[in-house]
Formats: C-alpha cells, sequence, structure tokens
C-alpha cells in the first residue's frame, strides 16, 4: 500500500506542477496580450485613476479634473470650454481624445516614460507618475480677440507668429463645450448625438481641418511664383491682360468683381484684386512653378502636425492651362485651411522663410521639472527675401490704400489681402470672406503676427460677402490684440 | 504501463530506534506566529490602501487570530504531542490570507460586506478543530461509524435538493439566514466511509475475481456493488443539484482510493475511462457544463460576439494584470470578476494583487499541506488510517486542481471553494476539519509505539 500512496503523492505532485506552470503562462506569457484586450477595463480604469495634467495658456491652466467617484473617476473639465475647444480637444471615457488632448495624451495621462526620472521605478512599483502639463503658445488675448470676432458667424481664426511658427490662436465657430463630453453615461452619449447632428458642426475645428477655396489671398502666393521665377520683374508693369480674360483653350469668360482691372500691373492687382491679371499670371508661371512654390508655401502636405494633425491643403499638380488658371486664384480644386493661409501670410512676414507652426511650447512633469520642449523648425524657404520684400510692399499696400482698408491698425504696420471665394456646385454656394494678413510694429522690427480670417457666413447677404467687410475687422482686432504687450 | 500484481500491503518497517522521539511543538508555534504575523499585517495593509487609515478593529482582529491560533496550538500540544508541527500553521496562514483577499474584496462591495461572517465561520471551524483533536483520541474510532457516516453523507447531499437553487445549483441549505453547503462537509463523511470499507475488503479486493483477460480481473459483485452503489448515488445526487465541482471531487477521491487500497491499475484504467465518457456525456447533454466547456475552450468567444468579457475572461485579465510581482493589496480591480470574485475567483484576486510570486507561494502552501497529510498515511500503520490520510490529502489536492485549474483556464470551471481561501462557511469549517483528523493522523504516525505494541 505504501507504494500505492507515493504513486497518489506523485500524482497530486504533477497536478500541482501543472497548476505552476499554467499559472506561470497566465501571468507572465499571457499577460501582455490580456491587457491588451480591448475588453479588459483595467488600461482606462489605470488611466483615469488619477486627475489629468493641464492644459495652460498663459501659464494658466484651461482644463481640470472633477473626482466623478465612478469606475473611470477622474472626469475632464474645461474652464472656457468653448474658447479653447479647437486647442485642446475633448478627453472622454467614452469617446477617447482629439487634438492636444490625444497628441499630448502621454504626458497628461502619465504614460510618458519622461515623466519620470527612473521609469524602471514605476515599471516596480506598478505606479504612475501624475499626469503632466503641457503649456500651449496661444495667447489668451488673441485667442478672446478671435472668439469675439467670430460671434454669431461661422468661421475660422488661426494666427501665428512669423517669426518662430508659434500659433498664436486657433479659434472655430460656432464651438462647443468638451465638458459634455467627459465621463459615461446617457447623458454624454446624448451630448456626442446632439453635437454630431447639429448641421452647424460645431466640433469641426475649422481652423485645422477644414479646407476652404481661398479664393483671392491664394494671389499671394501666384504673386510670389511670379517674382521668384521672374515672370514679372516690375511689380508696377501693365500686364496687358483683357478685362474679361478668356481661359486659355476655351471660351470660358473670367470677369472681375471690380473696375480698373484691364492691363492693371501686378502691384495694382493685388491691391484691387483682379482676378484677370492673377489668373494670366499664373498660366505664364506654369504648372511646374506654381506647384513648386505652392508646395514650398505648404501646399500638399498631408504630414504637417502641430503637434495634431492638419487637414493637407490642396493644390492641383496635374492641369490644363484653364484650370491653372483658375487655380491660381485659388479657385478651381485649390482648397486651404485657415492655418494655411496663415502661413501664406507668416512666410511673407518672416522675409521669406516659413516656420514650422506649433501649439505646445512645452511639457512639464506636474512639479515644473521639464519633460520636452517643442524647438523651432523652419519648414524652408518659400521665396527669396526679396521676394518677400516686395510682397510686404503690394500687401501694405492693400490695407493702406486698396481692398483692406478695415484691417488698418493706427501706429502699425499691416499688411493684407482680401478674399471672396466662390464654392459649391456652379459656383451656387455662399461665397467664403477670407482675410489674411500680418501686423508688427513698424520702425524696422519684424512682424509679430500673421493671421487668417475665414467666415462662412451663410446668414449675410450674398453682396456684403467681401474679404473687407466680413474678415478684416476681426483679422484687425486679433492683431491688435497680439500686437499689445501680453 | 503495465498492470501490476497485486499485492498483500506489505509489512510496515520497524521504527527507528530512538529514545525520543521530537514532538516539534516550539517549531509549530514559532510558524504560527509568522502565520498570525503574516495575517495581521495583510490585514493592516489592506485597510490603509482601501480606507486610508488603519482599520479600527485591527487590536481585536490581531488578538482574536492570536488567541485563536493558540488555543488551537496548545489543544494539539496537550492532545496530540506528535502531530505534524506544518498541518495548523499552514491551515492558520491559509485562513489569514483568505479573510485579508476578502476584506480587500469587500472594499469593492460596499453593500455586501462579508469579512465579518468569514471571520465568525473560521472562528467556528478552529473551535470545531480544537473539539475535533480534543475529543477524536484515536482515529480508528472513525472505523465504527463507516455506515453511519455514508447514510449522513448522502442525507446531507439529498437535503439541498428541496431547497431552492442559487446560480443553477442546488447546494445550499437556508435556514435563519445562514446558508450552508451540505455537500462540502459530506467529502469527509465519504472520505471516511471509503477508507473504513476498503480497508476491511482490501483483500478482497486485491485478489479474488474472475479475470477478464490476462491480469485484468472484474471484483466481486458483493464486494464492489456496495461502494458502486455509494458512488453512483452521489454522483447522481450531484447531477441534479448541478454541482459538477463536487462530482469530480467524489469521483476522483473514489478513484484514488481504490487505487491505493488495491494498487489495481486497471481500475484506473477503467476509471478515467468512465469519467472521460461521463464527461463527455454531460457535457454534451447538460447546457450548463457544456457552456462551461465552451468558455473553456474559447473564453474570450463572448468578447469576440460583443457581449464583453464573462467571468473567465475577467478572471484571465485580472491574472494577467497581477503579472509577475502583483499590483499589490488593494491596488487590483479583481471585482471586475463579479458576483464570484469572493467565492469562486478568490484566486483571481490573489493573483492579481500578489503576482505570480504570491500566488505560487499559496499554491506551495497547499502542496505543502497536501504532502504532510500523504507522509502521515505513510507513517501509519493501520489500513484504514492510511487509505483516510491518502483520502483528506487527496481532497485538498483535487479541491485545489479543479478550482485553480478552473478560474485559470486550465481546465473547464467547476465551481467550488478554495480551501481556507474562498468565502463560504461550510467550506472553512469542512477544512478545518480536515486539518483536525489529519493533525490526528500524523500524532498517530510519529508517536514512538512501546515494544509490544509494534505487532507485524
Amino acid at each position: 500500500m505504501i507504494r500505492y500512496i507515493r504513486w497518489c503523492a506523485y500524482f497530486c505532485a504533477l497536478l500541482l506542477v501543472a497548476l505552476l506552470v499554467n499559472v506561470a503562462r497566465v501571468q507572465v506569457w499571457e499577460s501582455a496580450g490580456y491587457g491588451a484586450n480591448p475588453a479588459n477595463k483595467r488600461p482606462a480604469i489605470e488611466r483615469y485613476a488619477e486627475p489629468r495634467g493641464e492644459i495652460t495658456v498663459d501659464g494658466r491652466p484651461v482644463t481640470g479634473s472633477r473626482d466623478s467617484r465612478q469606475l473611470l473617476r477622474y472626469e475632464r473639465t474645461y474652464k472656457n470650454g468653448p474658447l479653447y475647444a479647437p486647442v485642446t480637444g475633448f478627453s472622454s471615457q467614452t469617446y477617447g481624445t482629439s487634438f492636444l488632448e490625444r497628441a499630448e495624451d502621454a504626458v497628461l495621462s502619465g504614460t510618458d516614460p519622461g515623466l519620470s526620472a527612473f521609469p524602471l521605478w514605476y515599471e516596480l512599483s506598478r505606479g504612475r507618475p501624475g499626469g503632466g502639463d503641457a503649456a500651449t503658445t496661444v495667447r489668451a488675448n488673441v485667442q478672446l480677440a478671435a472668439y469675439a470676432g467670430l460671434a454669431g458667424k461661422r468661421g475660422a481664426v488661426a494666427a501665428v507668429e512669423p517669426a518662430t511658427g508659434r500659433i498664436l490662436a486657433l479659434v472655430s465657430s460656432p464651438s462647443y463645450d468638451p465638458a459634455v463630453l467627459s465621463g459615461t453615461g446617457a447623458r454624454v452619449k446624448e451630448a456626442w448625438e446632439r453635437l454630431n447632428a447639429d448641421p452647424t458642426k460645431p466640433m469641426l475645428n475649422r481652423a485645422l481641418r477644414e479646407t476652404y477655396p481661398p479664393g483671392s489671398t491664394f494671389k499671394i502666393v501666384t504673386a510670389a511664383a511670379a517674382l521668384d521665377t521672374g515672370v514679372v520683374t516690375d511689380v508696377d508693369a501693365p500686364t496687358q491682360t483683357p478685362d474679361p480674360y478668356p481661359l486659355p483653350g476655351t471660351s470660358t469668360l473670367l470677369p472681375n468683381a471690380g473696375t480698373g482691372c484691364a492691363d492693371a500691373s501686378m502691384a495694382d492687382a493685388i491691391q484691387w484684386s483682379c482676378n484677370t491679371v492673377m489668373a494670366k499670371i499664373g498660366v505664364q508661371v506654369g504648372l511646374r512653378a506654381m506647384t513648386d512654390t505652392a508646395r514650398r508655401f505648404g501646399f500638399n502636405d498631408g504630414g504637417l502636425r502641430v503637434p495634431s494633425w492638419v487637414s493637407r491643403s490642396n493644390f492641383d499638380t496635374d492641369m490644363s492651362p484653364d484650370q491653372l488658371a483658375l487655380s491660381s486664384i485659388g479657385q478651381f480644386n485649390t482648397r486651404a485651411t485657415p492655418l494655411q493661409m496663415a502661413m501664406v501670410a507668416a512666410a511673407v512676414a518672416n522675409g521669406g522663410e516659413l516656420k514650422a507652426p506649433y501649439l505646445v511650447d512645452r511639457t512639464t512633469q506636474d512639479d515644473g521639472d521639464p519633460v520636452r520642449r517643442t524647438g523651432q523648425r523652419s519648414l524652408g524657404r518659400a521665396m527669396t527675401p526679396v521676394t518677400a520684400m516686395r510682397m510686404q510692399e503690394l500687401m501694405v499696400k492693400v490695407v493702406e490704400n486698396g481692398t483692406g482698408r478695415n484691417a488698418a491698425i493706427p501706429g502699425a504696420v499691416v499688411g493684407g489681402k482680401t478674399g471672396t471665394a466662390q464654392h459649391g456646385v456652379g459656383n451656387a454656394g455662399t461665397p467664403y470672406a477670407w482675410f489674411i494678413s500680418w501686423a508688427g510694429p513698424g520702425g524696422g522690427r519684424p512682424p509679430a503676427v500673421a493671421v487668417a480670417v475665414v467666415v462662412e457666413d451663410a446668414s449675410a447677404v450674398r453682396g456684403d460677402i467681401s474679404g473687407n467687410g466680413a474678415a478684416a475687422p476681426i483679422a484687425r482686432a486679433v492683431m491688435e490684440a497680439a500686437l499689445s504687450t501680453p | 504501463m503495465t498492470a501490476l500484481t497485486a499485492q498483500v500491503a506489505e509489512p510496515a518497517p520497524p521504527p527507528p530506534p530512538d529514545a525520543r522521539a521530537p514532538k516539534r511543538r516550539g517549531v509549530e508555534l514559532s510558524l504560527l506566529c509568522g502565520a498570525v504575523l503574516i495575517s495581521v499585517l495583510g490585514h493592516l495593509y489592506v485597510g490603509l490602501t482601501t480606507t486610508g487609515h488603519i482599520p479600527r478593529p485591527a487590536a481585536h482582529y490581531a488578538a482574536g487570530l492570536a488567541v485563536a491560533a493558540l488555543v488551537a496550538h496548545l489543544a494539539v500540544r496537550l492532545f496530540a504531542p506528535y502531530a505534524d508541527p506544518l498541518l495548523l500553521p499552514i491551515a492558520v496562514l491559509l485562513n489569514g490570507l483568505g479573510l485579508v483577499l476578502i476584506q480587500r474584496l469587500d472594499a469593492t462591495t460596499p453593500g455586501n460586506v462579508t469579512a465579518g461572517d468569514q471571520l465568525r465561520w473560521s472562528g467556528l471551524g478552529m473551535a470545531l478543530f480544537v473539539l475535533a483533536v480534543a475529543l477524536l483520541r484515536d482515529h480508528r474510532v472513525l472505523q465504527r461509524y463507516a455506515y453511519l457516516s455514508v447514510a449522513a453523507a448522502l442525507g446531507l447531499m439529498l437535503v439541498p435538493v428541496f431547497f431552492p437553487a442559487v446560480n443553477g445549483a442546488h447546494i445550499w441549505i437556508r435556514f435563519a439566514g445562514l446558508s450552508f453547503q451540505p455537500g462540502e462537509f459530506a467529502k469527509i463523511l465519504l472520505a471516511v466511509f471509503f477508507a473504513a470499507y476498503l480497508a476491511a475488503n482490501r483483500t478482497a479486493l486485491a485478489l479474488t475475481g474472475r479475470t477478464l483477460f490476462w491480469k485484468l480481473k472484474l471484483l466481486p459483485g458483493r464486494v464492489l456493488g456496495p461502494i458502486l452503489a455509494i458512488w453512483l448515488l452521489s454522483v447522481g445526487v450531484l447531477v441534479l443539484e448541478r454541482d459538477l465541482g463536487t462530482s469530480l471531487l467524489f469521483f476522483g477521491l473514489f478513484v484514488i482510493m481504490l487505487f491505493t487500497a488495491t494498487g489495481r491499475i486497471g481500475w484506473i484504467a477503467i476509471g478515467l475511462l468512465l469519467a472521460a465518457v461521463g464527461a463527455y456525456a454531460v457535457g454534451t447533454f447538460e447546457p450548463h457544463v457544456n457552456s462551461r466547456v465552451d468558455d473553456w475552450m474559447n473564453p474570450f468567444a463572448s468578447i469576440e460576439r460583443g457581449d464583453g468579457p464573462g467571468q473567465l475572461a475577467q478572471s484571465l485579465f485580472a491574472f494577467g494584470a497581477g503579472g509577475l510581482l502583483g499590483a499589490g493589496l488593494g491596488h487590483g480591480q479583481s471585482f471586475l470578476i463579479g458576483f464570484a470574485a469572493k467565492s469562486d475567483f478568490i484566486l483571481a484576486t490573489a493573483g492579481e494583487e500578489l503576482g505570480l510570486v504570491g500566488l505560487t507561494a499559496i499554491l506551495l502552501l497547499y502542496g505543502l499541506l497536501v504532502a504532510r497529510g500523504f507522509r502521515a498515511g505513510l507513517a501509519l500503520r493501520d489500513p484504514f488510517g492510511r487509505l483516510l490520510a491518502t483520502g483528506l490529502a487527496s481532497i485538498v489536492a483535487l479541491q485545489v486542481f479543479v478550482i485553480a485549474g478552473g478560474v485559470t483556464g486550465l481546465i473547464p470551471l467547476t465551481g467550488m471553494a478554495m480551501p481556507f481561501l474562498a468565502q463560504g462557511g461550510s467550506s472553512v469549517v469542512t477544512n478545518w476539519i480536515i486539518v483536525a483528523v489529519l493533525v490526528r493522523l500524523s500524532d498517530s504516525a510519529r508517536r514512538p509505539r512501546p515494544a509490544e505494541e509494534a505487532e507485524a
């Protein structure tokens, strides 16, 4: 019997070994896979177990956290949610994150390895460093000026500092309060459905993610291409352009909105926004050179991150001459985000060098120790310095005595360009009013701000739609705010 | 595997000629101190992590546990001085850890605080341990009650059929707000019966019967009949009650004890064959079991269907989240498993919060307990005692394997309580009595015998 008892004992030992091996398999080998399973709530619970780090504007947080006492504990709150929604995006237990909340999620949620001096420590202790903060480049007064200017209208504003690429304002109107998406439950679901069903698209970030036909504001790109390629050497020389201008290879006549554009010089054409002259110049520059210049200004780049991704602005690369003519005045398939057009103005203001726009100045640990600083980055030369100087002169004329007089600021040097963009089937849609501009203190000092404003004001009378009437005053308010010492 | 020739039990080896057999009670006391200390520290730690302050009744808790352990120790010292010194400390430590885990899970279910109940049941279990050690002066007395105990066991198992089912199983008796699982206690009674019966009919079982072919012999009907009848009856009751874990346990116990008594591999083969056929049949026809098997084959099927993770998936997630070192007591999320987190799935909390390291330690503690049971069986000289020790050790081993294997996805999940750890009064009390009997058996085994008692 002794022998059989031993056998039974061996059998039980075998069972024990099987258990131990299987437990080791589950807890070590399979562990990562189980943790990554979308049905596993643990990562989410852990993620929301601590207050999220803050997004700051001018050093003051525009976000907060609220203890919900639920499973996913800390819910995001926003101070001035609608104002900063295009910057912060939302952070929702139900719908994830967007914009900065997404782009800087690793820092804000505390998973970024840079948050701890000893990453291994957190691995071992199974803890998590507190969420870090993200300090934005946005200036509250500039943002507020833009937001107030767009109040009650549909549109967007993007403002950048030409010399650095710092984004000073990013506004989309109408906006929404991201706080309504924080948390879980029917209330959040209902808010999400309501916002998504809203025909005015309050959750659309028009400044970064919507592309509009840039209309006449694109003439700045066309003019820069003409000067860079030498197609135009003297901006004041007449261009022998008929009014209206028959599009090459077709019988279609391109008209002008104003008068006095027949045979106008390029300077006049920019000042008075002549379609005919700029379309003809675009054709003369040619497809290759036009697409080249557009690319150097930032068009056709789907990879721009600020760090939120930005929609690709488009300038077609394969067109017949008549299509090129229309594209050169910002029609046909040319489309641009407001940020892209702000970059166009900024490139002119910065002597031709285009700086990569960025929104996050630096990220810090919760105790203020730096994690990362965003350095300035050049996207290369959009045009030669000489061309940039000439373009500045042309743009200043627009504001001093041209289509953009509403943007003038006493005591400051302001350059701008209006735009009215046709869109829709057969151009039946209400045109968009554009204004892009830059402003500096003058006296040889470099411009401090470049702005793009688009107003898609469906409620206005058609005749009132013009860059000067609807968009220029907003641009002026934004530039004034930027020029005022913070 | 060749069939073994049947053997009559070989004569016991002569006892070692040492004058004073070591009692090792001091070892037991120091191990007990360690066990109590670990449990109390765990209690404090859980209190700190879940509520932020030291639990108010901590001093009472510590004192209570220490006193209970000391009383149990004194009982062993007085009534079973030669008992194995590991049995009691392991039981105390496992019970203490179970209380810590339940206290920790209570923090996640404020509406259903059960640690207090479990503490009272543990107290009752330890009191019964003391009583059993004190009253049962010789395990051979149990032999006389073989038929009484089998009758009692069947009665206990039949009673819950008349009570309403809980979670699809008729295994509880409810009265006066308390629920009791009689099936738990029936395990001991059945082990006693099997041991007594097999010890009495060992020779007949091993040597008689017609040869079926080669060396495989059939058992004589009159010997095998009663056993088979009892066993079938118990299994039948269990199928009626939908308690497959216990059914599996009884079956395993039966096969193991039969093998220990007769040494016939053939029986094991037939037993396993029967088990396989039975398992297949039940798995096919019984939807309750069928779903368990499906779950085991693919624990994440419900996720793929979009119904969210099932219990087993949540359990595996918990084990996985524990990793090597665990999240730490109070830092896991094993409450996601749901209502069974404190009972069947208590091990998942241990796995998640104590990690592979802690879980391995717990499993090794069980292994040690089982090994000590077998050791007592090996050292005993009467067949009844040997069979009983083997049976009780196997009960613990099989129970641990069935439930631990179930919650870790090694075998299909069958509801069963983890000895000492899981919440459940009947289980704790039953396991304390098993330990008491093992203490008694090991005392008999290690007690130096006067020369005249050493018969061949």
